[in-house]
């Protein structure tokens, strides 16, 4: 067991997949030789080669494009995207061709693909590069969206979409990238897509989170304990965005009646809502608490001078715990 | 014409009026400039240099985002844009466009405001036709393409130029502008700065084209290549094309042969990528050098000029970023106030629910993570 951050988690992730599959190749912008702008396909080229590990010109439609058609022809390949907001020309073929391959040729051709992409604020980084637009994919059917947080599930969960018979948009949280490091076992394992994972049980409260805002809400569930010290909250990282633990979350709203999902995407049509619409449908006979949620403002993404006003923090999601838990009817 | 469709990128043939030790060598291509236009357009490459080093130390301090510098580049964009005026014309910048930034009318103040996060900066003053940085590669062909085609449509007479680097001509948006662009025969100048490198991807990874003026040839547009780190190649040459567009004769892509001496961004380090001795090589072709040697032999410029005009830009840029240090902050309201012409219900609620947040909890604005 190796102890790494989630940089070096994908690498290995990487590593391992190309060692086992001579399919699975990596490429994107800057992947092959530097290692991207993350370093996080650093010394793959020099390990399997240029063929298996390169830079491609720049033209993020044509990297996803590409990639579908090797998919569709029995390759595995792992396209890197620079940051999500850079990404987005590739969105065209990511909703119109990649998503639809294997329901519109009716099961023939199919689009077993990961696009991996850093995403998300807090690293004083310039316009289009602080992006958290989970949404707009897990909106999209035909592709699974996944967000890790800690090390060993991105490692896990990128091998699984590797695994994967269909395309898969893995989300790395670029604040996570080096903010921590955890024991990963060596070699190959998968974390199951669209399982959650349970961080600590409660009884009082669920918070349903993801990518980095785990880490704000597990430093909000410490500090909660001084004004609400018999509070007991359960606190679920969900880990996949689409298909997410509609289980998990539901058995857990049932036995806490309250919920509060936190994210640092924007408000509104967010995957906020969609968990809060679901809840609403199976545990409306539980609730103690009208059900909460915690985002960004519906803004652009400011620069870096005005970024922490939109950016949920830990205090903010104690302001809202305090609200879902002193509720009364 | 005396460069467009005489220089045949085909055969690679490039536009060249000084040596490297700016001694003139093409005398018949040299163009017609004042020594008054000739002292502007060095005085704002200098400027331009020595903000970029500057702005690098404050960038290894933290006090600064990271940054696109424009070191080593500076002829061509100083050159393209002076042929334009910033009033009536439009210049649609891609990052890495600092001298070109300064010749429209952008302020220091406002480019290291923006560096420091702060979206004010990229706000054009009064009478700058000079839109924000656009960071999404390449998509700046097609706005100036737009822009052009208003210009035509509404009868007017300004002229867009546009530019990005050798990386950015692989995104096929730049083709699909060009093309419309040909089709509609528009008053646009495309600009290829070639410097090389896109971040760690050389040039040779990117294209296999001869040269990338020769991508201009499928949609019908001339296009020409330039030596882009000498001053009087690239703003004859940027001249010409200008006056070719607003004539009507439709739009131009133009090939600056340049280098980039610096990192990507303030964030890389090209060491790790750069073959050993390629940057050393293309130091002594480095376009300040050229251009000062050349107007100090013409005799309108000398080292003691030299001193005068670094310690007076030197002070001009501490001044600046001193006061940029003291106001680069900004108000919550001002990221609501800019998403509609009017705030909608739903975000004076949101906006509401910040104030009260920040007014309760100050200390939380840097959002916990510098």
């Amino acid at each position: 067991m190796a102890v790494i951050n989630n940089i070096k988690a994908v690498t290995e992730a990487l590593d391992v997949a190309m060692d086992r599959d001579k399919n699975v190749i990596v490429f994107g912008e800057d992947v092959g030789l530097e290692g991207g702008v993350f370093r996080a396909t650093q010394g793959l080229q020099q390990k399997y080669g240029i063929e298996r590990s390169f830079n491609a010109p720049i033209s993020e439609a044509m990297f996803a494009g590409v990639g579908l058609g090797m998919a569709m022809n029995g390759m595995k390949p792992v396209v890197e995207l620079q940051f999500q907001g850079l990404g987005l020309p590739a969105l065209q073929n990511v909703i119109a061709n990649i998503s639809r391959m294997r329901n519109r040729s009716r099961g023939k051709w199919t689009a077993p693909m990961v696009i991996r992409m850093p995403m998300g604020g807090g690293i004083r980084a310039l316009e289009h590069h602080s992006e958290a637009l989970e949404a707009i994919f897990a909106h999209i059917p035909g592709i699974k969206t996944v967000m890790p947080s800690t090390p060993y599930d991105t490692k896990g969960l990128l091998l699984a979409a590797i695994e994967s018979p269909d395309p898969v948009i893995v989300l790395e949280p670029t604040k996570l990238y080096r903010a921590f490091k955890q024991e990963v076992p060596d070699g190959y394992y998968t974390v199951a897509i669209g399982e959650g994972y349970k961080i600590q049980e409660g009884n009082d409260l669920t918070i349903v989170t993801y990518g980095a805002q785990t880490v704000d809400c597990m430093k909000a569930v410490e500090m909660i304990k001084s004004t609400h010290p018999t509070a007991s909250i359960e606190l679920i990282d969900l880990r996949s965005i689409q298909p997410w633990d509609k289980k998990m979350v539901i058995e857990s709203v049932k036995k806490t009646g309250r919920l509060l999902v936190v994210s640092e995407a924007v408000r509104s049509f967010g995957v906020p809502a969609e968990i809060i619409a679901t809840v609403n449908e199976n545990c409306f006979d539980s609730l103690k608490a009208p059900l909460a949620r915690c985002t960004g403002y519906d803004v652009v993404i400011p620069y870096d001078r005005g970024e922490g006003f939109h950016q949920v923090n830990p205090q903010k999601v104690v302001e809202a715990i305090k609200k879902v838990l002193d509720y009364k009817f | 014409m005396k460069y467009i469709g005489k220089f045949d990128p085909q055969k690679d043939e490039v536009v060249r009026v000084m040596d490297k030790d700016g001694k003139i060598i093409n005398p018949k291509l040299a163009p017609s400039i004042s020594d008054e236009e000739l002292i502007k357009a060095y005085s704002i490459m200098n400027l331009s240099r020595r903000q970029d080093d500057y702005q690098n130390k404050m960038q290894r301090q933290g006090r600064l985002l990271s940054f696109l510098s424009s070191t080593g580049q500076e002829a061509c964009e100083v050159a393209y844009t002076m042929v334009i005026d910033p009033k009536n014309d439009f210049f649609v910048s891609g990052y890495r466009n600092n001298a070109a930034w300064l010749t429209m009318g952008q302020t220091v103040r406002n480019i290291m405001l923006y560096w420091a996060g702060n979206e004010a900066g990229a706000k054009a003053p009064e009478g700058v036709n000079s839109l924000p940085p656009n960071i999404i590669i390449g998509s700046q062909y097609s706005q100036a393409t737009g822009i052009a085609f208003a210009e035509k449509y509404q009868g007017k007479k300004g002229v867009a130029v546009t530019t990005t680097g050798d990386g950015g001509m692989s995104e096929g948006e730049t083709y699909e502008a060009m093309n419309f662009a040909k089709l509609h025969e528009l008053p646009v100048v495309f600009v290829c700065e070639n410097n090389k490198w896109a971040i760690s991807t050389p040039t040779v990874q990117q294209t296999k084209s001869l040269n990338i003026a020769v991508k201009a040839i499928a949609t019908g547009m001339p296009s020409i290549k330039v030596d882009g780190n000498d001053f009087l190649a690239s703003y004859a040459v940027a001249k010409e094309a200008v006056e070719f567009a607003r004539s009507g004769n439709g739009p131009v892509l133009i090939e600056f042969d340049t280098y980039r001496l610096g990192a990507h961004s303030s964030s890389d380090a090209p060491d790790v990528y750069r073959p050993k001795g390629e940057f050393e090589d293309r130091v002594p072709y480095e376009p300040l050098i050229r251009l000062k040697a050349y107007m100090i032999e013409k005799g309108i410029w000398s080292e003691e000029k030299q001193t005068a005009l670094n310690e007076e830009q030197d002070k001009h840029i501490a001044a600046e970023f001193a006061w940029v240090e003291q106001n680069k902050n900004y108000p919550i309201e001002d990221i609501f106030n800019y998403q509609y012409a009017e705030l909608t219900e739903d975000l004076k609620n949101q906006l509401t629910e910040a104030k009260e947040f920040f007014a309760k909890y100050p200390e939380t604005k840097d959002g916990g993570h510098h």
